[in-house]
């Protein structure tokens, strides 16, 4: 299948681009981490602390063994500092 | 019914017209409003950048303003998050709740600043002089929505 990634924050400055279409066969976000990892240097540094990576699906917050059955866009970003 | 004003933008807003706004109906005795402001505290802030999740910011804001409407039967909530380039001083965002008593507006307010804090999905970078820096979450954050739990 394929996903539209987001990246943002300092993971979207790390790996250098905004967004992406990736084609996957992850069957959890932590999968598709591990893909992700494997490509590039650039993906490996900015995935290395994952204690600082939150993710949301189809832009809903999950956990890293989230499913990714039916999932269309999956974005990555360092803990959320609004207000 | 309740009201809910959501609104993520680059522009200000007018803070007495957002409170007025929260003055609804006779049974509304209590409107509570808290401005979120960028500061300088160590001096050589240049300004700071705001980068959100188009979409998902505006459900995320939605959702919460109606968790925090159920749970204190609000009349009305505002909630009002700028993004992009903000100087030292400008106005980040609000929040603005409408209740029959005092007890209920405060209570949600504060509840809503707990959860926007850390669920909804806002970067803030400063711009300093000497560089940028992203601004890290702070766990305190985090522990601050046990006591909504």
């Amino acid at each position: 299948m394929t996903v539209q990634i987001l990246y943002f924050a300092w993971l979207r400055e790390r790996i250098g681009i905004g967004r992406e279409d990736v084609e996957t066969n992850a069957a959890t976000v932590a999968d598709l981490i591990a893909q992700l990892r494997a490509r590039e240097d650039r993906y490996d540094t900015a995935f290395s602390d994952m204690s600082a990576v939150r993710c949301a699906v189809d832009q809903v917050l999950v956990d890293l063994d989230a499913s990714l059955a039916g999932a269309r866009e999956v974005a990555f970003f360092p803990p959320m500092t609004g207000g | 019914m309740v009201d809910l004003r959501i609104i993520v933008s680059q522009d200000d807003f007018d803070l007495g017209v957002e409170a007025e706004r929260l003055e609804t109906g006779p049974d509304t005795g209590a409107v509570v409003t808290f401005t979120g402001r960028v500061r300088d505290v160590a001096g050589g802030l240049r300004h700071m950048e705001i980068e959100h999740y188009p979409g998902m910011t505006e459900r995320a804001l939605t959702d919460i303003a109606q968790d925090a409407a159920d749970r204190w039967s609000l009349s009305a909530v505002t909630v009002i998050h700028r993004h992009g380039r903000l100087i030292p001083g400008a106005r980040i965002m609000m929040v603005g709740t409408a209740a029959r008593h005092r007890d209920a507006a405060f209570e949600s307010a504060s509840f809503l600043m707990d959860y926007l804090k850390s669920r909804a999905p806002f970067w803030k970078k400063e711009v300093r002089e000497d560089g940028a820096e992203w601004v890290a979450s702070k766990d305190s954050d985090e522990a601050a929505l046990d006591r909504w739990v």
